[in-house]
């Protein structure tokens, strides 16, 4: 059985979590903007990593997410942990809709259609600007605090909810790996023609895991609003959607951490790379994903554990 | 146990099935035989719906199971293998195993508790895996098991489901000819109540381990006895020409 037990490693990662409090005040911004991307991550690895969907188009959630958030807090309230649960549940509704469909395909047709929905949720948001503000995004609102504590300049509570939230939907996916549903998700990667012949509703499972993957995005583009008090067009776009693919298979897929290891990598990277190049980064991180694929097909995390068990 | 009516199918002017009908009483071992190409794979999808059949009616404990699912089906007790090994490769086979168990118990839909907290479940698919002489490879990955090894985990995923009707096809396929038997006899020794259909080709094996053989040629089913009606058939005798039988 896959061991579900706490590692050391594990409590050590979460500790690290808290050094940029300590050691890089001036960059909290930025590790609440990982934070957020490494929960977007997480939440593909669900129907990626684990149940083998493969997706082009998961911003869809994260923008609906986002954009649930920014016109709650522009017309109701301010309030952002309940505007962050109805995000998610928001975003999990539009998942188990559109999950109708997506689970009846694979490979190619399941690529092409995820991208479809993904740019149709764009162009949706795009000419509807009355409600979301077009092109320009969804702005004049703000929300002021969390539980009390004051969003500051510095990104330091930004970054504390952003982390908190992170961990808490952290320990759902981690307790959904290791149940039996999870290990279900892992017989539909490994072999989608087996499960009907041991009794296993694949199509009932999969439904299910895209729509706790798109409320944990939807959760993700919530936080986003939260801590930037805007929502841009960006979040539906495919370059998003692209972005976070990048991300779970640098870090290393199917393994919970990989999406948080990626985009740790990926969001510091860019951050330091666009600093020195601005308009060429993207060559350094296309050199980046053809190294790792390369040489690292499962990722970094995926390297990392072949290279412990060859020197065990 | 499981009663198939008048089954037909065709891909567009080939036609793979056609009026086949079979009756397979309860606790008997069945094999069914054929010449490459009869279609007795086919028939065994048809069987458990992973073909749906253009015509004809299948009941299982004498319910009519024509119209469902293939994990429906596999839910009401009919279960099968593969002739070339479906197996989940990076899963063990204690996982594998485990997960048929939990599928046909309902657990599988639980996303809220840890596998720990099913250890009976755990235990069963451990148990089966021993009836099967895998104890000792129960935390090994499936892709990791010597290729006999996994034809035996093909039969414990099917036995996981706890059938009435188990359909083999080829269980032995690709298996050394000298250890087939043990194959077979992990078979002979699988409980009475268990209606067996097994398709094989060495005709050592058949005869040695059936009580009814059934014989389909061409999308039809030729004749069906006890072996040695089969074996004194001369229409079985024309088909496989030159062989010897008994």
């Amino acid at each position: 059985m896959a061991n579900a037990d706490v590692k050391p490693l594990e409590v050590v990662f979460w500790l690290a979590t808290l050094l940029p409090f300590v050691l890089a005040p001036n960059y909290l911004s930025l590790a609440s903007q990982i934070a957020i991307t490494a929960l977007f991550a997480l939440s593909l690895d669900l129907i990626l990593g684990y149940a083998g969907i493969v997706s082009l188009g998961h911003a869809a959630f994260f923008g609906f997410g986002a954009y649930t958030a920014g016109l709650i807090a522009k017309h109701c309230w301010a309030e952002p942990i309940s505007a962050l649960f109805i995000s998610g549940v928001f975003s999990g509704i539009l998942g188990y809709a559109l999950s109708h469909v997506v689970v009846r395909f694979r490979h190619l047709a399941l690529i092409m259609l995820t991208l479809g929905f993904g740019l149709l949720l764009h162009e949706a948001a795009n000419s509807a600007s009355a409600l979301t503000g077009g092109a320009d995004g969804l702005q004049g609102f703000r929300v002021p605090a969390v539980l009390g504590f004051k969003f500051d300049l510095y990104g330091a509570t930004a970054y504390a909810y952003a982390l908190v939230v992170l961990f808490l939907c952290f320990l759902v996916s981690r307790r959904v790996i290791h149940s039996p549903f999870g290990l279900a998700l892992r017989g539909i990667r490994e072999n989608a023609t087996r499960m009907p012949a041991i009794g296993a509703p694949t199509r009932a499972h999969l439904r299910k895991a895209y729509t706790i993957a798109a409320a944990m995005a939807g959760i993700a583009g919530a936080l986003l609003t939260h801590t930037t008090s805007t929502v841009s067009l960006e979040t539906l776009s495919f370059g998003r959607s692209a972005d976070v693919l990048v991300i779970l298979i640098l870090g290393g897929a199917g393994r919970l951490y990989g999406g948080i290891v990626g985009a740790i990598l990926y969001m510091v990277a860019r951050d330091q790379f666009s600093g020195i190049n601005p308009q060429y980064w993207y060559f350094w991180i296309g050199l980046l994903l053809v190294a790792v694929v390369m040489f690292l097909p499962n990722g970094i995390l995926g390297g990392l554990s072949a290279f412990r068990k060859k020197h065990q | 146990m499981l009663s198939v009516k008048n089954i037909n199918k065709k891909f567009g002017s080939l036609v793979v099935a056609q009026d086949v009908a079979l009756e397979l009483p309860r606790g008997v071992r069945h094999a069914l035989i054929g010449p490459n190409g009869a279609g007795k794979t086919t028939l065994i999808n048809l069987i458990t719906g992973m073909l749906a059949a253009d015509a004809g009616r299948i009941t299982l404990g004498g319910e009519d199971i024509t119209g469902l699912s293939p994990e429906a089906r596999v839910r009401r007790g009919l279960a099968r293998t593969f002739q070339i090994n479906t197996l989940f490769p990076q899963l063990t086979a204690l996982e594998s195993v485990a997960l048929a168990v939990l599928e046909r118990d309902g657990h599988a839909h639980n996303w809220w508790r840890g596998l720990g907290r099913f250890g009976a479940e755990v235990d069963e698919a451990a148990s089966i895996l021993r009836s099967l002489n895998l104890q000792k490879q129960l935390r090994r990955s499936t892709r990791e098991l010597a290729y006999g090894e996994q034809r035996l985990l093909e039969i414990a995923l099917a036995l996981a489901t706890r059938p009435r009707v188990l359909l083999l096809d080829e269980p032995a396929a690709g298996v050394p000819k000298d250890e087939s038997p043990e194959l077979f006899a992990a078979i002979a020794g699988l409980s009475n109540a268990l209606t067996v259909l097994f398709i094989e080709h060495d005709m050592d094996v058949v005869f040695r381990f059936a009580s009814r053989i059934h014989v389909m040629v061409g999308g039809r089913l030729l004749v069906e006895g006890t072996p040695d009606d089969i074996a004194r058939d001369p229409r079985v005798r024309e088909v496989y020409l030159g062989k010897s039988f008994g």
